[in-house]
């Protein structure tokens, strides 16, 4: 359901579940009407650091009408957001984009698949999806394999780490393709470029439909700052040129109308 | 009291405005400001044609400040009368569209589409450090600016404000220049060029390499240029640069600003024109003071 307001959030509770990865849990008003794959805006406190952090959102509750928010440090507003504490305040943009469209998949052979910081949201994806027909490629560098016992209770998991130490050596598409059995009919997923170019090959290779999130710079997080577009196959219908807006027309899209 | 302002026959509701490119027309933030309260919306710049802008990444933060290298991407003047200046015509709330262009002839153009539109005024966008052709080229030559400011104006049915670089050797010369040519009015200061490296890729963080910086760090900057301007010219200014709240654009109307735009805030914070406005009346209040317009230009 469309939320889109400024949060007073607090935080519930933070935890460190591997090196400089942080698993933020904030009670927040949007936190009932967010959908698998949209984000937040996060704001640091630090007035030298201006901008809202964009971050997936992992899952949520609406029963306690908490967000999750994994990240990791990756500069100033990050590592600010690291020292969060239990009962701190914290203020959102919430809740932004567009997330996986989990409705028009049901029914179907759903494979999610989620690189490096990039498997967060595929976690609340994997639950709005629980049930169905769905199987998880989760790659990681090493064997640090933060989050994938989560995805047990949702789905079928395979590994693949780029130092060969869990499951498949290699990415997640040399995973999906040693699972020789596996036919998707249709792919989701959220993780590096280099990884969502294979997969947007992969899926088109194959005939599978491939729905890819993607992630920018960004400023406003609204769709007015035009800093976080992605090029597009046609005309996009907002911008009359061929660039899409991440942050308002995204961040996730069928990977055959994105440029990349 | 009285909020009121007026820049060449236009008044104002108040002299709290959107600066260029931070607000789109409006569209994106109707979920957290009510237009109708706003003095103006200064639209996102329009150019005759659709432009795509720069590649990314487009944006990035500093300190105290952000940098950007949009490029001006717009979807052309055809399709912005018929989404973006419907949708304002909706609100009670005036309207000042920015024009760019690669060429006079494109600005020309532009203009004279709009002329029969329900814009109130035009800001001619002559510095935007982004694109490589026209705009800025026309905005740090005196004799330049002279020249497309007359030619603008004479095209042009509705009040011209001409929206001015920081990035010359002596803003004022540029301020005389649009003044001598017929400008209604004038804007500064646009976004300050920088550039920003990212020191463990080696690369620069912009795929344009430089971009505008604008943010609470370029404010004492703008203030003192807008100073000057006001000493240097008759015709009324938009102050601009680094205003996050009521107390920084107050500064920028003692400095000698009849109105002021409040741009990288509205990223900051999604109802910062509004904080800006309320803030300004309280300030009003407190001082007694029973007409902004007072204040204007008061520090000498």
């Amino acid at each position: 359901m469309f939320y889109k307001k400024i949060d007073e959030g607090k935080v519930i509770s933070q935890e460190e579940i591997s090196k400089d990865i942080f698993s933020l849990i904030i009670k927040n008003e949007g936190a009932k009407y967010a959908n698998a794959g949209q984000f937040v805006g996060v704001y640091p406190k630090d007035k030298s650091t201006l901008l809202m952090r964009p971050i997936s959102i992992c899952e949520t509750d609406t029963d306690k009408g908490t967000t999750r928010l994994v990240y990791r440090i990756a500069g100033k507003g990050t590592k600010e957001f690291s020292t969060l504490k239990e009962g701190d305040s914290v203020k959102l943009l919430a809740n932004l984009g567009n997330g996986f469209p989990v409705d028009e998949v049901k029914g179907k052979c759903i494979v999610l698949m989620g690189g490096g910081i990039g498997i967060p949201p595929m976690l609340g994806t994997a639950k709005a999806l629980a049930g169905e027909d769905v199987h998880t490629v989760l790659g990681y560098r090493n064997s640090d394999t933060f989050l994938s016992d989560e995805f047990l209770k949702y789905s079928k998991v395979y590994i693949a780490s780029e130092d060969g130490s869990v499951g498949v050596k290699g990415n997640v598409i040399d995973a999906i393709k040693a699972c020789t059995n596996l036919k998707p009919d249709v792919i989701m997923a959220c993780g590096p470029m280099p990884m969502l170019r294979g997969i947007k090959k992969y899926a088109e290779e194959n005939n599978i439909k491939a729905y890819i999130s993607l992630e920018e710079r960004m400023a406003c997080g609204v769709g007015a700052c035009l800093g976080c577009v992605c090029k597009t196959v046609h005309k996009d219908e907002h911008s009359h040129v061929n660039n899409t807006r991440i942050c308002t027309e995204g961040p996730v899209f069928d990977a055959t109308e994105v440029d990349i | 009291m009285n909020t009121r302002v007026s820049i060449a026959g236009v008044e104002f509701k108040n002299p709290v405005m959107s600066a260029s490119g931070t607000f789109g027309s409006g569209m994106e933030y109707v979920n957290f400001v009510d237009l109708n309260r706003l003095g103006a919306v200064v639209t996102k710049g329009v150019s005759n044609v659709p432009w795509p802008g720069n590649p990314t990444p487009r944006v990035a933060e500093v300190y105290g400040g952000m940098l950007n290298a949009i490029g001006l991407q717009n979807p052309g003047v055809e399709v912005f009368k018929e989404r973006d200046l419907a949708f304002l015509s909706k609100y009670d709330t005036k309207v000042i569209v920015n024009v760019c262009g690669k060429t006079v002839e494109d600005y020309i153009d532009a203009v004279e589409k709009l002329n029969d539109t329900n814009a109130d005024m035009y800001e001619i966008n002559v510095s935007c450090p982004n694109v490589k052709e026209g705009a800025i080229a026309f905005g740090q030559k005196a004799d330049a600016l002279f020249n497309i400011t007359e030619k603008i104006k004479k095209a042009s049915k509705k009040p011209i404000i001409m929206k001015l670089s920081p990035n010359v050797t002596d803003i004022t010369e540029m301020a005389k220049a649009a003044e001598a040519a017929g400008s209604d009015a004038i804007s500064l200061i646009n976004t300050i060029t920088g550039m920003k490296i990212d020191i463990e890729r080696r690369k620069f963080v912009l795929a344009n390499k430089t971009g505008g910086m604008s943010g609470p760090a370029i404010k004492p900057v703008a203030v003192r240029m807008v100073y000057q301007c006001a000493q240097a010219v008759k015709i009324p200014i938009i102050g601009m640069g680094g205003i996050m709240t009521a107390e920084d654009a107050i500064e920028f109307m003692m400095a000698g600003a009849t109105a002021v735009s409040v741009g990288a805030a509205n990223f900051i914070n999604p109802t910062a024109m509004i904080d800006v406005i309320d803030g300004i009346e309280t300030y009003l209040n407190k001082h007694n003071i029973e007409d902004i317009n007072e204040i204007i230009g008061c520090v000498q």
